[in-house]
């Protein structure tokens, strides 16, 4: 068998792809039709797998350290100057720093991500707390509610906008964050553009570029219509 | 621990390397940051004093916050070929819209009572915007500088998968340098975003005239007015 194996004679393998393809066109939808399903859609799931994690994650965090802050004002300054500087550090740098912790693994993109969104979200939450008006408050008092009734019945409510505008700009900056997740682990949009990056051959690159432009500007228009669920009176008052 | 002990030895080592890199890192983004301050700050500082364009103005930064920053590089590479001028031009794009936001909402947020007042003085157009809404709107732009030289010295971080030099050259080639030496690069750019966004927060600070300095006594140096407006890398 090997000597007939070694009698064939060498031809390379291109495979059945089109002529786009084969003459390395700069994007060909023919590729990208047939490695939707092998290639492109699971790194899209596993990109909004890691980017809703960090978000949800993020926002538990700092809604706590929000409510907190809320209470006691003085803890705002040191919570706003530890996210900042973890904001700060450019992502490609955190996830490295983070390797000797927690490994090559999906953890260690996720607990990067998660640091980027809790400045947003910790800010957004309490100013939408603070724009509540006293008037409000008074008001809300003196028809016998508990402090705790206030907080989630009127002020948070009323800071929900403030809220998920952070949320807009936190998740949309996850998507564009979770592609350099590719150097710690292998997962997301990353994975694709990464993998074109290395060949010449650049739908591969291209494709996944795009998607993840598209997946940030469908989740800002899913937020916006969540809000507009979730605030029924804010579209009554400005309709008047 | 002991990886970051490794790590600081490596930096220790190797400062030569390093501090070529860096150097290298900062001209890439002093040149990119240069030419988007350039295109961005007339054109939203015009559009600003003319009230015109404010949804392509403000909408700007909302799409460039979703350009995935590895993929427009990594584009750039595809048609611009590898090396200096296609990073830069990738980083100047995502510069760009930052700057172009900030400026437009600086100036056209110009209280209109003192436009109005200086109008009413005779100053013509060219009067009110240097001598009335520029030095109002200035501490605004700058945050919007501020923003995107973090943000563009972050980026630049990547320029290395597309053959520009910059400190991610380490970062990016384990091979070459083992984990203490990516480590040690990675801490060099963390002190390298942190002394800017530190010197900018700064320099924000001296250029916000007197009077409106008192209303944001006590705000934070890290993460202050205007760091979280968009960032993606």
């Amino acid at each position: 068998m090997t000597a007939l194996a070694a009698a064939q004679p060498v031809i390379p393998d291109f495979g059945r792809g089109s002529s786009c393809v084969r003459d390395n066109g700069t994007f060909c939808w023919d590729w990208v039709r047939a490695h939707w399903g092998d290639t492109l859609r699971p790194a899209l799931v596993q990109h909004v797998a890691l980017t809703a994690v960090a978000v949800a994650i993020g926002f538990a965090i700092a809604f706590a350290l929000a409510l907190l802050a809320h209470r006691r004002g003085r803890l705002t300054t040191p919570v706003v100057l530890v996210t900042g500087l973890l904001y700060t550090i450019p992502s490609l740098a955190l996830f490295q720093l983070l390797v000797p912790f927690t490994g090559l693994s999906r953890t260690t993109a996720e607990i990067a991500l998660v640091s980027y969104t809790l400045l947003i979200l910790f800010r957004n939450t309490l100013a939408g707390l603070a724009g509540v008006p006293e008037e409000v408050r008074d008001a809300a008092r003196g028809m016998g509610l508990t402090p705790r009734q206030l907080l989630w019945r009127v002020e948070l409510p009323l800071a929900l906008p403030a809220i998920v505008a952070g949320m807009r700009i936190a998740t949309v900056t996850v998507i564009s964050l979770a592609t350099v997740a590719v150097f710690v682990v292998n997962e997301g949009l990353g994975a694709p553009i990464f993998d074109g990056l290395q060949q010449t051959f650049k739908t591969e690159l291209i494709a996944a570029g795009a998607l993840c432009v598209a997946l940030a500007l469908a989740a800002d228009a899913l937020l916006v219509l969540v809000q507009r669920a979730l605030t029924p009176w804010t579209r009554v008052a400005r309709s008047r | 621990m002991n990886d970051f002990a490794d790590a600081l030895r490596f930096i220790a080592d190797n400062t030569a390397l390093l501090w070529q890199l860096t150097l290298d890192h900062l001209a890439l983004s002093g040149a990119a940051v240069g030419i988007a301050l350039a295109l961005a700050i007339p054109l939203g500082v015009t559009l600003g004093h003319l009230h015109r364009g404010s949804f392509a103005a403000i909408n700007a930064s909302n799409v460039g916050r979703a350009l995935p920053s590895l993929a427009l590089i990594s584009i750039g590479v595809a048609v611009l070929g590898i090396g200096f001028v296609n990073v830069m031009v990738a980083l100047v794009v995502l510069a760009f819209p930052i700057v172009l936001t900030n400026a437009y909402v600086a100036v056209d947020g110009v209280d209109p009572d003192a436009v109005e007042a200086a109008r009413g003085m005779g100053m013509t157009g060219r009067e009110v915007l240097w001598k009335v809404e520029l030095p109002l709107a200035l501490p605004l732009i700058f945050a919007g500088v501020r923003t995107a030289v973090v943000y563009v010295i972050a980026t630049a971080t990547l320029a290395a998968v597309a053959g520009a030099h910059s400190l991610g050259d380490v970062i990016v080639d384990q091979a070459t340098y083992r984990l203490p030496g990516v480590l040690g690069a990675a801490i060099c750019v963390a002190v390298l975003a942190l002394l800017a966004e530190l010197l900018f927060a700064a320099l924000q600070r001296a250029v916000t005239p007197r009077a409106l300095r008192l209303e944001e006594r006590g705000a934070p140096l890290l993460g202050g007015p205007g760091t979280t407006n968009e960032r993606t890398t």
